[in-house]
């Protein structure tokens, strides 16, 4: 027993160079540094413009509808899966409540249609994936991307359909007027204040939780979290069931945004809401990300397009950008990886 | 050779065994796994399983873990008949197994490890929203560690930044952190470099003597004869022979894993060179 005054421990282990100490910081705060100097570049191409409480109130109000897709499909991609179905189950969420308030339903049910549309998707989703023992997510979110973009038409009959009663609007429209700033009418729009909160709710609920915890411990190793008694099947129909609940609420806020429901609504959504995780440092292979990341991505994918929009570039060249934005991302990570593993 | 089972060295005589198995078959499909098995575990016994590959070691002590059910025979934890339906239950009854893969998750930190599925909670609320009690998780966790005589940077540190002797020690502490009464393990030290094996079995030796009894499957002569009190062998899914580590030899045992009583030592150095 002598010996194990040691035991297993590390042997004098040489401390790590800065760089290797610079890892963890630039993990975790590396995304705010991009989206700084972002600002910096485009406050120099359009100094009255970009800075103004107007144009930060409306990336905000743009980048809302992406924002709860992202951190739903940020769930999926923490157990190494992943959701292609959002888009779609927004566009249904958004349609059923449409529709139900042509058929002259109350605004207390329509409000809450989308969101209870998109938690029933994503829990056929989890069912699927589980209990169907489907070889990857991939399929049946791919299955759901269809159908649920199919019923989505046949709801409506592929007609748009316009004008939401003001309760239902409130999310995605409305703004709380704070003052006057100088020139400018200071308004905080309300989608702002549910990102900003439903972000706060996804960062307790990971870091905090039991199942939070679980989720991060089924991304890293599930064959340890089997092991360890953790229900994973229970966990995944949870992840996904919160992942459909996030899109259709992203269909309430975009319903409420353009004040109709339109079946093409969120096509390629799901894609941008993948960029987004991606550029907010999450890992494809499960595990590693966190929620400030996330929103990092969101922020980083609206300036892009906020700052070409301003810029009058092309929104083709929007679509380059994010591409090679997020080729880039994921090869920093790779980058990281090799410099973060000492073997 | 002994065919009847020898007291362990650190066992009282007469005293029950602790966890007990008798004619355990398994069969999966065509394929018989396992064969009419006797195994007795005693107290505070630190107990060697060998036998080659296909034995049946590992399914025997998936058996014992509860991770799988035998299709024949009867386990018998102190001294009363057990049905295991998941590695769950035989948890629950302090029976914990370190798996050879080393069920841990690299991106958690190693507090987190060691309480996984197990975490301390805080607040009122209860089920899969239950909040995670960090502070005390990370105090147990230190308190634990140093118990067992394991040192860590810390042990907020993740798992995936440790060597491979430091995540099995981690795998250690978490098998042994909720009052284990009896830790099987599956060729701990097969991935370990050559330093690092020793402070793993001292790891082992500090568990007999907490009372802890520890189910050892080695392939490796020199962690059996280092840390073990009596060793089994299999052959072909059936006991083959057992001894007290005092009373046999390398040279048997390794004779025993090819399946001959008569000492085969010298057959199998050559055979290695």
């Amino acid at each position: 027993m002598t010996a194990s005054n040691e035991s297993a421990g590390p042997v004098a282990e040489a401390r790590p160079g800065w760089r290797l100490r610079l890892i963890p910081v630039l993990d975790r705060y590396g995304i705010l540094l991009v989206i700084l100097l972002m600002c910096l570049v485009l406050y120099a191409l359009q100094p009255e413009v970009f800075l103004s409480w107007r144009n930060i109130a409306n990336i905000f109000k743009q980048t809302a509808v992406n924002a709860m897709l992202a951190i739903g499909m940020f769930l999926a991609i923490l157990t190494a899966g992943i959701d292609l179905s959002v888009g779609s189950v927004l566009a249904l969420g958004m349609m059923c409540l449409a529709v139900a308030n042509a058929a002259g339903w109350p605004w207390p049910i329509v409000l809450l249609l989308g969101p209870v549309v998109g938690l029933a998707a994503g829990f056929v989703n989890g069912i699927g994936i589980t209990k169907l023992r489907m070889p990857h997510p991939f399929i049946m979110t791919l299955g759901m991307l269809f159908m649920a973009r199919g019923l989505a038409n046949i709801i409506s009959g592929g007609v748009p359909y316009t004008g939401l009663p003001e309760p239902v609007r409130f999310l995605g429209a409305e703004q709380i007027y704070l003052g006057d700033w100088g020139t400018e009418r200071l308004n905080l729009p309300i989608a702002l204040i549910v990102t900003v909160v439903v972000y706060l709710a996804f960062w307790a609920f990971l870091e905090h939780t039991v199942l939070g915890r679980r989720i991060y411990a089924i991304g890293g190793n599930p064959q340890a979290a089997r092991v360890s008694g953790i229900n994973v099947d229970r966990a995944l129909i949870a992840v996904y069931t919160l992942c459909g609940l996030m899109a259709g609420f992203g269909g309430l806020i975009m319903a409420g945004r353009t004040n109709s429901g339109f079946p093409n609504a969120g096509i390629g959504a799901e894609l941008e809401a993948i960029a987004a995780v991606i550029i907010g440092g999450a890992s494809f292979f499960g595990g590693r990300g966190t929620v400030l990341g996330v929103f990092g991505g969101v922020i980083v994918m609206g300036l892009i397009s906020n700052g070409l929009n301003l810029n009058n570039v092309s929104v083709f060249w929007q679509q380059i950008l994010i591409g090679a934005i997020i080729v880039l991302a994921v090869f920093l990570d790779v980058v990281r990886r090799e410099v973060g593993t000492r073997k | 050779m002994t065919a009847a089972p020898a007291p362990a060295a650190t066992d009282l005589g007469s005293q029950q065994p602790i966890l007990e198995a008798r004619g355990i078959s398994k069969y999966f499909g065509a394929v018989t796994a396992l064969r009419g098995v006797d195994f007795k575990l005693h107290r505070g016994e630190v107990l060697g399983v060998v036998g080659d590959n296909g034995a049946g070691k590992s399914t025997l002590m998936k058996i014992l873990s509860g991770l799988y059910s035998p299709s024949q025979g009867q386990l018998l934890f102190e001294g009363r008949p057990v049905r295991f339906h998941s590695p769950h239950d035989a948890r629950g009854l302090g029976i914990e197994m370190v798996y050879q893969d080393l069920a841990l998750a690299e991106n958690l930190n190693i507090a987190e490890n060691i309480f996984l599925g197990r975490e301390p909670r805080r607040g009122r609320f209860s089920g899969p929203l239950a909040l995670v009690d960090h502070k005390a998780g990370r105090r147990r966790a230190q308190e634990h560690l140093d118990n067992l005589r394991i040192h860590v940077k810390s042990v907020d540190q993740k798992v995936g930044e440790l060597s491979g002797g430091q995540r099995q020690a981690v795998a250690i502490a978490r098998a042994t952190a909720f009052q284990a009464k009896v830790v099987i393990m599956d060729e701990p030290t097969a991935a370990l470099a050559v330093k690092e094996v020793g402070k793993v079995l001292d790891l082992i030796k500090g568990l007999k003597h907490q009372g802890i009894s520890v189910v050892l499957i080695s392939h490796r002569m020199d962690d059996i004869f280092y840390v073990c009190d009596r060793v089994i062998a299999l052959f072909h899914g059936a006991n083959f022979a057992e001894a007290r580590l005092t009373e046999t030899s390398r040279s048997q045992v390794i004779g025993w894993i090819m399946g001959t009583k008569q000492g085969a030592g010298e057959l199998a150095y050559d055979r290695v060179q």
